[in-house]
């Protein structure tokens, strides 16, 4: 007895483990996205107060557009020489020295390719020499106009050496220049935090990176001794008047510290959704540990009211162990959290090119997350079994222990009730205009949606668990393993709804991204009739953009009827900030799309635009009206519109002339149509208009089949994402499986001895096992395929408006989702299958 | 020492079998050197006070346990050594089983309960000997239902068909009326005996109940893990009496 004892204890000791690791790995989840922020942003402070600790005060001329971190690479506005010289008259000045530096100086690698960034931007500068800061580590300073240096990181990345002929790409297209020098910073560093710098003359650098000579992009002021650097900026603000952003060094570097942070914050989000995902998962779990605790110890708690023993004190009990757990999973999480958060921290900064890393540092805010929120989520689900031991009549103590089937007419209408609270709630986010509240009520309908089914799973868990089982009912093991998994339907219902919840999840999105691919597909096949399309992958903010030049070439190529070039900006009209298109060629941009366009002109004159019908109307615009634009770089100027278009039958809502594009951020085109003449193959085209961009290598020509699925492409990495969250999700769904059967296995010892008894061989033995989990975690996945398909098709039906048109059921993916549900079942049944067939028989059949 | 009176092998045998648990303090030898021979067609009783080694004579002879020294025949097959599988599908084949706790899977129906053995091994019953069997167990009109839906002495005549249907060598029971009503007993045993004098099954049951002794062939005393008397042709009397005999002796008999 005494054996048996010791051998339940243990038995619930794994339990405990398994299903304390889910909270385990939610905390983790927690405490690793506060450790990697806290530890990057220390990181982020430091990297840019060494960058900036040679500067006391710097100054910019306000940008045309503010741009924020999300929408793109903020474009320099450039400031004229002579601010230069009004800042060193300011008195206190110690020196002031014009700067030429803005992103977008991308050079051409050894193997023909552009050098990439995964974030840090890749500065063109004028070169100021070596200083504190800046150590030359080969070759000389550039002097003539073709000559330059690019800091270590480059010169590593494109492979090349000192005495290369390099290409780079600026604000202008390729030109050649020889590397006459590499340099690093102090500290031995190659880069800072991992930016990509390119140095040349400063005529060369102004009229490269800010479009003209003479200007500079902001001034580095050093401080006289004795004024401190408020006081100078002060003093400088007031000397250059209004149009100018003054800065101390210090706010640059907060300023630049929190522009990186904000980027972060996603990062960070990531994390916070993989905990949510956990934690929610481990709800499950840990629910139905504590069940099966309570079920088990019936007879004891029983015995405990006997003796007077009150209701609270069992619940009592029964929640002091959660807590326990809690506590316990709390510590594991938050020092699995720490690692994790250092991991991350580290991938971070060697994905960034080598920043320097700050030490590890566990916030306060990182320590009491986890604590709260393991605790919470581990006590919140224990309420229920505790509430059930209470319940539990002292007689039971006297009476066999039997755990009836309680009557599922209760928990099935209250998962009526509580799905349908939760449909509506979707509904309502869906469908209804709830403003700020519609992601939270799409999210919350979704949540309750999930606890609603776990709540019917019992009564649906009958009748499909056992067809689901009848595809192995051709064995002995197979039927027993089938009967089996449906002896318990709650125990089954709670197990499968564990793994519905990553299921439906996953199924639900890929519901979605596949529904707007294919709309975007077919959307695409019908407005875009160009044949041939230059466009660019774009990576990092910057689009790609290549050399005009390639348009003309591409107009004398035999077999194509016309082209149009498209160029863009981030422009603000009427105070509040638009995608402004222009174009070289109107008329071939209709041909391009469909000459759906109507009353447009082939031609704009200079100060005229075309804008789309909707567009118009949101403003009250008429043909005629004037419209004044402020472009990334320049003045604001006003245009008049000459005629509107239909929506969709020229890309977006506002084209202007080509002589706009001039004082665009980038002005180069960035994409470009061609439509062939009737007759003209594409293959004979195609490598023509290729070998034209050799140059421009960020962009390449495609037809247009290629170009639809390269656009579409983009949901499928997505759906690999969002595939990593689930795989999250199984993973905490196996411990569940492994847990419920554990727990069958030794619950029916004494069958199982019979079995043995009486001749099933061990590998029957583990068969039988091995069914009963494939069983449960194939109608976890089901539900999860349908609930998941159902919660998609909402959605993709809600945004009907927003262009998703066609539902697509991804048959494939969610075939996949089941068939990787079974082998979800194999391996959760390895243990306990290998448990069930090691069993002494003997043992086994005497076992009490 | 009982012989055959027929030339074939008997259903089981025990040679010098000695079985010892534990080591040091703990170690207690619950068989020494047993050695007893279970004809076919007989229905033998191993009798014995709790302790005795009966129970483990039985498990041993079934090849649910190993001996520690000595052999362990079972219609002619030496089941000594044998490995999990070979023990497994002797189990399956040629032994069958009852058991005090009725031991019946609660998720199978009757029927399916008694067809196990024989599905596990995938064979079919045979028609004939199947009625023969549901007949003696009077269950016909209960095939269908679940263990949970029957009685007790309904479960253990189920458990008696599970173990009879696949015409096994030997049938061990282990105290197989311990927990039914008297009635109900009687029932089990009389169809057990049956079994045996009309269809030459043979039976070893393990039992400390003087009346379900009475109804087998032969009764076989067991004390201290040794054999210390025999009885052929037992009534409740005569076991009771032997019993009461065996008490008094201090020390064991060797025959």
């Amino acid at each position: 007895m005494l054996r048996a004892t010791l051998k339940s204890l243990l038995a619930r000791k794994l339990r405990l483990v398994l299903s304390g690791l889910a909270v385990v790995l939610g905390v983790m989840f927690v405490s690793g996205a506060f450790v990697v922020t806290d530890t990057l942003s220390r990181s982020f402070d430091a990297l840019f107060a060494s960058a900036y600790a040679t500067t006391d005060v710097g100054v910019t001329a306000k940008p045309k557009v503010e741009v924020s971190e999300f929408e793109g690479e903020q474009v320099v506005t450039p400031l004229p020489a002579n601010a230069v010289q009004r800042v060193r008259a300011v008195p206190g000045v110690r020196t002031a020295t014009g700067l030429v530096e803005a992103d977008g100086a991308r050079v051409i690698g050894s193997d023909g390719k552009v050098v990439t960034s995964m974030g840090p931007p890749r500065l063109g500068i004028a070169w100021t020499g070596a200083d504190d800061l800046v150590e030359l580590r080969a070759g000389r300073g550039p002097v003539a106009a073709d000559e330059f240096v690019v800091n270590a990181t480059v010169a590593e990345a494109a492979g090349i050496t000192v005495g290369d002929r390099v290409g780079v790409l600026t604000l202008a297209p390729k030109k050649q220049f020889t590397l006459v020098g590499i340099y690093g910073y102090s500290g031995n560093r190659d880069s800072i935090g991992g930016v990509q710098e390119v140095a040349f003359t400063e005529p060369v650098a102004q009229q490269l990176m800010l479009g003209e000579t003479g200007v500079y992009s902001s001034i580095r002021v050093t401080a006289a001794p004795g004024v401190t650097r408020e006081e100078l900026r002060d003093r400088i603000a007031t000397a250059l008047g209004p149009g100018y952003v003054t800065k101390t060094g210090d706010q640059l570097a907060a300023d630049n510290a929190a522009g990186l942070q904000e980027g972060l914050g996603f990062f960070t989000n990531i994390l916070l959704g993989f905990a949510g995902v956990a934690l929610f998962v481990g709800i499950f779990l840990i629910l139905n540990t504590f069940s099966i605790i309570v079920a088990q110890r019936t007879r004891e708690l029983a015995l405990m009211r006997a003796l007077g023993g009150s209701r609270r004190q069992v619940i009592g009990s029964v929640l002091v162990e959660a807590v326990v757990i809690g506590l316990i999973a709390s510590v594991l999480g938050l020092a699995a959290g720490v690692g994790v958060g250092a991991l991350l921290a580290y991938l971070f900064s060697s994905f960034a090119g080598g920043m320097e890393l700050g030490t590890v540092g566990v916030p306060l805010a990182a320590v009491v997350s986890s604590f709260v929120v393991g605790v919470l989520v581990t006590v919140v689900a224990a309420v229920l079994p505790a509430l059930r031991a209470s319940r539990i009549a002292p007689v039971a103590a006297m009476q066999d222990v039997a755990t009836p089937d309680r009557p599922l007419t209760r928990i099935s209408v209250a998962g009526g009730v509580v799905t349908a609270a939760g449909a509506t709630g979707l509904g309502l986010g869906l469908f209804a205009d709830l403003g700020d509240a519609t992601l939270w009520t799409i999210l919350g309908g979704v949540l309750v949606s999930f606890v609603g089914v776990a709540l019917l799973t019992p009564l649906i868990s009958r009748p499909v668990v056992s067809g689901i089982g009848r595809l192995f009912s051709w064995s002995l093991p197979g039927r027993l393993g089938r009967l089996n998994s449906g002896r318990n339907p709650r125990r089954t219902a709670i197990t499968a709804a564990a793994l519905m919840v990553g299921i439906a999840l996953v199924t639900g999105v890929t519901v979605v991204m596949d529904s707007a691919k294919s709309s975007l597909k077919a959307e695409a096949a019908t407005i875009l009739k160009a044949e041939v399309i230059i466009s660019g992958d774009q990576n990092g903010p910057r689009p790609p953009s290549y050399d005009p030049a390639v348009l003309r070439g591409a107009a004398t190529i035999p077999g194509v009827r016309s082209v149009a070039g498209l160029w863009n900006d981030q422009v603000v009209i009427d105070g509040e900030k638009h995608y402004v298109n222009a174009t070289d060629d109107l008329a071939a941009l209709k041909d391009a799309f469909g000459d759906a366009a109507g009353a447009v002109p082939a031609t704009l004159r200079d100060d005229q635009l075309v804008v789309s019908v909707p567009e118009a109307a949101a403003y009250g615009w008429q043909v005629g009206t004037k419209v004044t634009i402020q472009p990334s770089r320049g003045d604001p100027r006003a245009y008049t519109i000459a005629a509107t278009y239909p929506e969709d039958s020229l890309p977006g809502d506002y084209l202007l002339p080509v002589a706009a594009a001039r004082d665009f951020g980038i002005t180069q085109p960035t994409m470009g149509f061609l439509r062939l003449a009737d007759g003209v193959p594409v293959g004979q085209v195609l490598p023509r208009v290729k070998a034209l961009l050799a140059d421009s290598p960020e962009v390449s020509a495609q037809d247009a089949q290629a170009f639809v699925d390269q656009q579409a492409a983009t949901f499928d990495t997505l759906i690999t994402m969002i595939q990593i969250l689930l795989a999250l999700a199984i993973l905490i769904a196996v411990l569940g499986v492994v847990n419920t059967l554990a727990l069958s296995v030794l619950e029916r010892t004494r069958e199982l001895g019979l079995l043995r008894a009486v001749g099933l061989g061990r590998a029957q033995t583990m068969r039988m096992v091995t069914v009963e989990a494939v069983v449960i975690s194939v109608f976890g996945a089901l539900l999860g395929v349908v609930v998941g398909a159902g919660m998609g098709t909402a959605v993709t039906r809600a945004l009907k408006s927003d262009g998703i048109t066609e539902l697509v059921l991804p048959w494939e993916r969610m075939g996949t989702y089941l068939v990787l549900a079974a082998l979800v079942g194999v391996i959760a049944a390895v243990l306990p299958a290998i448990r069930a067939a090691r069993l002494n028989v003997l043992g086994a059949i005497a076992h009490d | 020492m009982t012989t055959t009176n027929s030339g074939e092998p008997a259903a089981a045998r025990a040679d010098e079998v000695w079985k010892v648990y534990g080591t040091g303090e703990a170690r207690v030898v619950a068989l020494r050197g047993v050695s007893a021979e279970f004809e076919r067609g007989r229905f033998t009783a191993i009798m014995g006070p709790s302790g005795s080694g009966k129970s483990t004579l039985m498990h041993c002879l079934a090849g649910l346990d190993t001996v520690d020294r000595g052999e362990v025949h079972v219609g002619g097959t030496k089941i000594t050594g044998m490995g999990d599988k070979a023990l497994t599908r002797l189990r399956r084949d040629r032994v069958g089983f009852i058991f005090q706790q009725f031991n019946l899977l609660p998720t199978l129906s009757a029927k399916e309960n008694i067809r196990l053995p024989l599905d596990i091994a995938g064979r079919k019953p045979d028609p004939q000997w199947w009625d023969i069997v549901i007949d003696t167990v009077g269950l016909r009109d209960r095939l269908g239902h679940r263990p949970s839906q029957l009685s007790g002495g309904q479960q253990q005549r189920v458990a008696c068909a599970r173990a009879l249907i696949g015409r096994p060598d030997v049938i061990f029971a282990d105290e197989p009326t311990g927990n039914l009503d008297s009635r109900s007993g009687a029932e089990v045993l009389s169809f057990l005996r049956a079994s045996v004098r009309e269809h030459r099954q043979t039976i070893v049951m393990v039992t400390h109940d003087p009346v379900a002794a009475g109804y087998a062939d032969r009764v076989v005393f067991l004390a201290d893990g040794a054999i210390v008397d025999e009885l052929a042709g037992p009534t409740p009397e005569t076991v009771l009496d032997t019993m009461k005999r065996l008490d008094t002796h201090a020390e064991p008999v060797m025959l």
